[in-house]
């Protein structure tokens, strides 16, 4: 099909010389349009290609945050970041019947060795500790290697007087790590207190979702703590809430939304604000010395 | 491994959540004298799962925390099953603080399946109350006994738990997760929970091999005079001792910066942005 007026005696002397003169690239059928793998936005229900979400910070057209990987976060938020303890694993210290083969699946679907990346890094030029929890990574479950991890990258900040800036996505504590999971809350939870009494600032992001052990323990703890819409934040899972009780949620229950009629997040900042709305957390919140 | 001579891991979940079992009232009858209770958080209820208050150990003022199950059905309910609101956490550290004020030691009884699970206490902040004992408890300056005499169930215990001394009875129990909510998770089948009880290593001698309870404290005359006695000389004895001693908080640091278990491998190249 061509775009060539319609005159007759025309078509013998005009000869498109390239696809751009035959009507431009709207004339060409672009058969993977449709093939292009789509995900349905649970909040408006369209259904949108995942270029489209990936190139607009993993967000629908409407608002809807999709979860992202602690890899595309850094790149989103931070201008330099340099990676401190990737080497800290996770073993089996239980013996835990497939923790070892889970374990093993779960680094190569999500490229990472752990459920939380720690770093030093600039956001918006501000100096400061990073830690991003992985939700690819067993559901960010904190096991030994995250509490170790995040214990260390407060210590860090504590010896070189840096802020910490952390985002969380968890399932809670990892099981299969048994009590010595539990410990870690108590662990990072004295290590926030170290870094909070040397009059360092600590900014939590609860990102979708922050559930169990990670919200009753560091999660919690910051000096200032955003959420990012539509985040889904508790202590016990919805499923058991309402299993247990036997009664119906109510709408928007444990959305970061009602978190913030009930008075325990500070702010709910959306993705395109919230690097530079961080950068200028950490300029006003910076250390006394 | 469960203790060794008689029972599987799971009979003693069983055990531990016996109504037969002292509660954590009956501990406090039993080890103190001239109890006073001191009720609510002072900003919004009094969660009676959660009973606190001052009393005389031998002869030294101490601020008792207890976790309260009940006997009967009637107490059960009026204790909330044991299952802790934010309102009791927040007790809890209210009272805390007061004992750091008055340098008085901490002694807390723990038996609860886990905090309060329901739509109430979520939005009154569960997680943050939580957050909020692990956060202060770690670093008060005066000591903290934890006595497991139940259940420990996950963060609801560990509440009550970041303490310079951790012990348990013969048939308490300590788990991140109920063997009930492990099993439907892993195998989708809670009639697993017999297995998950083993695997989770949750018993008073597996928290004792894993480091996270420094003592199994026998149950030889449960609920007697004599069981009393021996619980309240330990008290003391570990409260002195506790109460001699500089740097405190230091040290409870050092207990629960050492847990965890992993590896750490070299990496070659970092091509990370």
């Amino acid at each position: 099909m061509s775009n060539l007026p319609n005159v007759p005696f025309l078509k013998f002397i005009y000869k498109p010389k390239n696809e751009l003169e035959k009507g431009g690239r709207t004339e060409i059928p672009a058969p993977r349009q449709s093939s292009e793998p789509e995900r349905r936005c649970p909040n408006c229900y369209k259904s949108v290609p995942l270029s489209k979400i990936s190139a607009n910070m993993s967000m629908c057209g409407c608002g809807y945050h999709f979860r992202m990987t602690a890899r595309q976060r850094i790149s989103l938020i931070c201008d330099t970041f340099e990676e401190l303890w990737p080497g800290v694993v996770s073993n089996d210290p239980l013996g835990f019947p497939g923790y070892v083969k889970k374990l093993d699946t779960v680094k190569v679907a999500s490229g990472e060795l752990e459920a939380v990346v720690c770093g030093k890094a600039e956001i918006d030029s501000q100096p400061c500790c990073v830690f991003i929890m992985e939700s690819y990574f067993m559901m960010g479950s904190m096991g030994s290697a995250v509490g170790e991890k995040i214990t260390r990258l407060f210590e860090y900040a504590t010896m070189n007087r840096l802020p910490v800036v952390g985002f969380t996505v968890s399932g809670g504590a990892r099981m299969q790590e048994g009590l010595l999971s539990l410990m870690q809350m108590a662990k990072t939870s004295g290590a926030v207190r170290r870094h909070s009494e040397a009059g360092l600032f600590y900014l939590t992001v609860l990102t979708d979702p922050t559930m169990g052990g990670v919200t009753a323990s560091f999660a919690m703890e910051g000096d200032i703590i955003i959420a990012e819409p539509g985040a889904m934040v508790g202590f016990a899972g919805p499923r058991v809430i309402e299993q247990t009780t036997g009664k119906t949620l109510p709408k928007g229950f444990q959305l970061a939304e009602s978190l913030l009629e009930h008075g325990f997040v500070d702010a709910i900042i959306p993705r395109p604000e919230q690097k530079e709305k961080i950068g200028k957390l950490l300029m006003m919140n910076k250390a006394v010395n | 491994m469960a203790n060794p001579k008689y029972k599987s891991a799971y009979e003693i979940v069983k055990t531990a959540r016996s109504g037969q079992r002292p509660t954590g009232i009956d501990m406090i009858n039993g080890c103190f004298t001239d109890f006073i209770e001191l009720h609510g958080d002072r900003y919004f209820s009094d969660d009676r799962a959660i009973i606190g208050g001052l009393a005389l150990l031998y002869d030294i003022p101490v601020t008792v925390i207890a976790i309260e199950k009940g006997h009967t059905l009637k107490e059960r309910t009026e204790h909330g099953f044991g299952a802790p609101q934010p309102e009791g956490y927040r007790k809890a550290l209210r009272l805390m603080r007061q004992a750091e004020k008055f340098k008085r030691p901490i002694i807390c009884f723990v038996d609860t399946s886990g905090a309060y699970c329901g739509i109430d206490a979520e939005e009154r902040g569960q997680g943050s109350a939580i957050a909020a004992n692990l956060y202060e408890m770690i670093g008060l300056k005066v000591p903290i006994i934890s006595v497991f005499i139940g259940e420990g169930g996950s963060g609801g215990a560990l509440a009550l738990a970041v303490a310079d001394k951790v012990w348990m009875l013969e048939n308490a129990v300590y788990s991140v997760i109920s063997p009930e909510g492990c099993a439907s998770i892993i195998w989708k089948d809670i009639k697993k929970a017999e297995t998950a009880a083993e695997y989770l290593k949750m018993t008073a001698y597996d928290a004792l091999e894993l480091g996270v309870a420094d003592e199994i404290i026998s149950e030889n005359g449960l609920g007697g005079d004599e069981f009393y006695t021996m619980l309240k000389d330990k008290l003391k004895a570990a409260a002195d001792e506790l109460t001699a001693f500089d740097g405190l908080a230091d040290a409870r640091y050092k207990r629960f910066r050492k847990f965890g278990s992993y590896d750490e491998i070299t990496i070659e190249t970092e091509e990370h942005k």
